[in-house]
């Protein structure tokens, strides 16, 4: 009887002080989900630049529509963005959604203190990385872009990782290597981003997924 | 001496030992983060943090955020030494 009080009591302790301090609702399954969006987008951004580049009109690589003559883009760097926003907000969308969820059947809230203070763990280095990629642009070193955003990404998950599940850390370490090596490969950003963001979503979000979900 | 002696009255109870895990992990919580984590109500937290603090156990601070007054609390180095050894006890008394 009382046996089950202490290890009633001991559940409680454990569960309060990893609620109180960690975000434990985040879905491993939009991780899973995210890794194929990139995958996706990686894929269109390879045919969209093969197409401009091999295309049998190679003029074509220089040609400025209307829009991309007012705002100084190409047609094909108007493409490559749309592809990169349509990924990041279906992922967003995604994370979103299936977390809400999971916090729901978890009876946690989906905008506490702890989700709180995860997001800004995980936004400020995320940010300060976005400012960092558009000074390389600006000082014309977009070769840097593809590795930078890959290690920044990886800190934040890093110092994110303190608030929700542990595995967040190693998604980090594995996307700082990944960027680290990308800065020896310029020119290849585009196969890096698919392991960084791609590959390695899928295996972290199906590791946390099937461990923890299942 | 019985093993039962290490078991702290002042934590008989779930609002308490909520109150105390969540202040060991935490530097300081607020009120409101409390009432939120525990699902208590706000004369409930209140009577339960007062006997926390009667015990030294935990250090309440008052004070305004703009013009809105915000109570928050943090763990005692006697509260944090008084839980983890209820813990200790605890795991102890299961184990047997």
């Amino acid at each position: 009887m009382k046996q089950n009080k202490y290890l009633e009591d001991i559940s409680e302790i454990k569960n309060m002080m990893s609620r109180s301090s960690r975000f434990m609702s985040l879905s491993g399954l939009s991780g899973i989900l995210a890794g194929i969006y990139a995958l996706i987008g990686a894929f269109l951004a390879k045919s969209n630049m093969d197409y401009y580049i091999y295309s049998s009109d190679s003029s074509e690589i220089l040609t400025r529509t209307e829009f991309s003559q007012v705002y100084g883009f190409s047609a094909l760097a108007i493409k490559l963005l749309i592809i990169a926003f349509s990924v990041i907000l279906a992922a967003t969308v995604t994370g979103i959604i299936l977390t809400y969820n999971k916090a729901k059947k978890s009876g946690e809230k989906m905008w506490d203190v702890s989700s709180r203070r995860l997001l800004i763990n995980f936004g400020v280095p995320l940010l300060i990385g976005g400012l960092f990629c558009f000074v390389l642009i600006q000082q014309e070193i977009a070769g840097l872009v593809a590795p930078t955003t890959l290690i920044f990404y990886g800190l934040a998950c890093v110092n994110a990782s303190k608030y929700t599940l542990g595995k967040v850390r190693y998604l980090g370490y594995t996307n700082i290597i990944i960027g680290l090596i990308a800065t020896q490969f310029i020119g290849y950003g585009l196969y890096f981003w698919a392991l960084g963001f791609g590959v390695f979503h899928i295996f972290y979000g199906a590791l946390m997924y099937f461990k923890d979900e299942k | 001496m019985s093993l039962i002696d290490n078991i702290n009255k002042a934590f008989d109870h779930r609002i308490r030992l909520g109150i105390m895990s969540i202040l060991m992990v935490n530097d300081y919580a607020d009120f409101k983060m409390l009432k939120e984590m525990l699902g208590a109500t706000d004369g409930n937290l209140a009577s339960h943090t007062k006997a926390l603090e009667k015990e030294d156990y935990i250090k309440v601070e008052k004070q305004f955020i703009g013009r809105k007054p915000n109570t928050r609390y943090s763990a005692t180095p006697l509260g944090k030494a008084a839980f983890t050894k209820h813990i200790n006890a605890l795991e102890k008394l299961i184990r047997k």
